[in-house]
């Protein structure tokens, strides 16, 4: 009993990694500019994507460097990844976004906008490389550890701890150097900013360059851990990814990174006690009340609108 | 008699298509496309009080569709036919012709309940997050009929077009066809009197200032609660007739990318313009049908002149991009539609001698 209840335990902590790095980019992109950004779970999917081609290119049959070690491969393909990924984040940035906000239109058409281009994300994907999904090559060979009858994975420990050394490092890159004192001030009062001398722009780009790059690492883990990936991937991890930024309170670091853990956890308890079918319908029901209960979240503060 | 003009014109169309559909002037093809041109009416204007009228954002008007969808397949199913779920029929074939509407009614009634899943926690949300409440409410939908093992689950249910022929049997018409001429024409006089009306007005209000609206006395839960149940009540009737035309649902149908569609019909024609939304309705029925066309001649042009590899084909699922493009598209460039926030009578004034109700 407490066995099994120790295992889920680990496996919440490892699902729960996922959403939270999700969680982190929506997070991000929302504190800096209130948008929330519906093609956040679509940009993990291209990571996890350009992931696969990544490692391809690296290894397997249009090799590169043949012979080269796995975890060779990992150290490589991480930082590619990241990049390429930040790449697409900051291009739909650029093409989608900006022009909307230059203009100062409303809010809902940027949001509009911003699913759209998550559906045309999976769309053009599903379109272009057809639907048949793609298995990730074996980077890690994966070694099972036995712990008092808990089997951990070193690919288990691996992703909880570059979950847990993401958060570290953007709670650093927020609160303590010069860009991050930057992020906050636009999310502050975003007409101050230029005022102040601060690149309002740059410090935008470099917030989906974060947000994204960090969706590129969860997509890259994701498919190392569960190694089909297809074009659909990202929607409901997407979705459920941001259920955990609203759950721990959207525009708080530590909230998002909390709340991605707590939505593992409720999610691998309910698969224990009920059908695993009921998952998706219990994680939004959770949504649905505590968006009736406290619409700013656990974590988040209520902001006042003055009239 | 210039007032009873409307009603006429509606009456003459509403008797060329009954003759049309008799007699096989048109085929089923054309007929189909005008049927699902009328549900899509209903959708985009049901829709436009939320996302044009209102200034909210919902996406999820696909989940009401569902749940009208089958509440009424489900009840028109148990009464009128014998099937594998419910065995033996509660009242018999013959009675159909009769309580289908009643079967839609009850259809549009349960959607509209459910409408208060999305309309009670938007008391206190706005914008985005309403946004999202609306998306997991399609979402809680759609996952709940595909755990329902009894009616299908996720394989979907049939037997619609059963009772479809048993009311054939009974009176020889195309009724499908006039149900869906008869929705249509109601909801859009629905809406109408109900924007236009003085309670209706707090709709309005509310997208231009919701708390200036609160103070000068709209009392804005309710009126979002009744905006929030007549929109979704209408999607629930729209689910049910396009239940009974294919004669079969099934939960895949109704995922975002129906309400993107519905969303698109909504923004092309003008958030809050009624007209506007009848006609991108119109529009976007024929281009979603000309894509489908569109798309397999383009697959063999490109292949004829040898631009893509043969492994390649270009597959509907290009609509889906073509269609999130189209919107996106239309929020840089125009994104007030093609309407914008008037009325055909605003552009063409002298139409409004024309309308017994001036609005």
């Amino acid at each position: 009993m407490l066995q099994s209840f120790l295992q889920n335990i680990l496996n919440a902590l490892q699902w729960g990694s996922f959403y939270s790095l999700i969680a982190l980019g929506y997070c991000l992109v929302y504190g800096v500019l209130l948008l929330i950004n519906f093609a956040h779970g679509d940009i993990f999917m291209v990571g996890a994507y350009i992931a696969f081609y990544c490692c391809m290119f690296l290894l397997g049959k249009f090799g590169v460097f043949a012979g080269l070690p796995g975890w060779m491969v990992l150290a490589v393909a991480v930082p590619l990844t990241m990049v390429l990924t930040a790449v697409v984040g900051v291009t739909l940035e650029r093409i989608a976004y900006r022009p909307l906000r230059r203009k100062g239109v409303n809010r809902l058409y940027v949001v509009i906008t911003a699913l759209m281009c998550g559906l045309i994300l999976e769309n053009g994907n599903l379109a272009l490389l057809g639907a048949s999904r793609k298995s990730f090559p074996t980077l890690v060979p994966v070694k099972v550890f036995e712990v008092f009858g808990v089997t951990v994975t070193n690919i288990k420990l691996m992703v909880i701890g570059v979950a847990i050394l993401s958060f570290l490092l953007l709670h650093f890159i927020v609160t303590r150097t010069k860009i991050g004192m930057a992020m906050r001030a636009i999310s502050y009062d975003r007409f101050a900013v230029p005022l102040m001398g601060i690149p309002a722009d740059t410090v935008i780009v470099f917030t989906f360059v974060l947000g994204s790059g960090f969706a590129g690492l969860a997509g890259l883990f994701f498919a190392m851990t569960y190694p089909v990936i297809d074009p659909y991937m990202g929607a409901l991890i997407g979705w459920k990814a941001f259920i955990a930024a609203v759950v721990g309170g959207i525009g708080s670091i530590a909230g998002a990174f909390a709340g991605g853990f707590l939505l593992g956890f409720v999610e691998i308890m309910v698969v224990a006690f009920f059908p695993s079918t009921y998952r998706d319908l219990i994680a939004f029901s959770i949504l649905l009340l505590i968006l009736s209960i406290r619409p700013t979240g656990l974590f988040g503060v209520a902001r006042r609108t003055k009239i | 008699m210039q007032r009873l003009t409307v009603p006429a014109l509606l009456a003459c169309l509403f008797g060329v298509l009954l003759w049309a559909a008799g007699t096989g002037a048109l085929n089923v093809y054309w007929q189909s496309v005008l049927m699902f041109m009328g549900v899509n009416i209903i959708l985009a204007t049901s829709l436009n009080i939320i996302n044009g009228n209102m200034g909210e954002f919902s996406c999820g008007h696909a989940g009401f569709m569902a749940v009208g969808a089958y509440v009424s397949s489900l009840l028109s199913v148990a009464l009128f036919t014998k099937s594998q779920v419910f065995g033996e029929p509660l009242i018999g074939p013959s009675a159909a012709v009769w309580l289908f509407p009643l079967v839609l009614i009850a259809g549009a009634l349960a959607a509209s309940l459910v409408g208060l899943l999305v309309a009670i926690p938007s008391f206190k949300t706005r914008g985005d997050y309403l946004a999202i409440i609306t998306i997991a409410a399609a979402y809680i939908v759609k996952s709940t009929i595909e755990n329902i093992g009894a009616i299908g689950g996720a394989r979907g249910f049939m037997g619609m077009s059963a009772v479809m022929s048993a009311m054939n049997e009974t009176i020889n018409l195309p009724w499908i066809m006039i149900w869906v001429f008869i929705g249509t024409v109601f909801s859009v006089w629905l809406i109408r009197r109900f924007i236009y009306s003085t309670f209706g007005k707090g709709v309005d209000a509310i997208c231009q200032d919701e708390i200036a609206a609160e103070i000068m006395s709209v009392n804005t839960d309710r009126v979002k609660l009744v905006a929030f149940m007549v929109s979704c009540g209408l999607a629930g009737l729209a689910g049910g007739l396009f239940a009974h035309i294919l004669g079969y649902v099934n939960p895949g149908t109704f995922t975002i990318l129906k309400s993107t569609e519905i969303m698109v019909m909504v923004y092309l024609g003008g958030m809050g313009s009624l007209s506007g939304s009848v006609l991108a309705a119109i529009l976007m029925t024929l281009l979603i049908e000309y894509l489908r066309d569109a798309f397999g001649f383009l697959n063999t042009f490109l292949h004829y002149i040898s631009v893509i590899p043969d492994s390649y084909e270009v597959t509907q699922v290009w609509k889906w991009v073509v269609i999130p493009l189209l919107l996106v598209l239309l929020m840089q460039f125009r994104p007030e539609g093609i309407m914008g926030r008037r009325e055909l009578a605003d552009v063409f004034p002298g139409l409004r001698k024309f309308y017994k109700f001036k609005g």
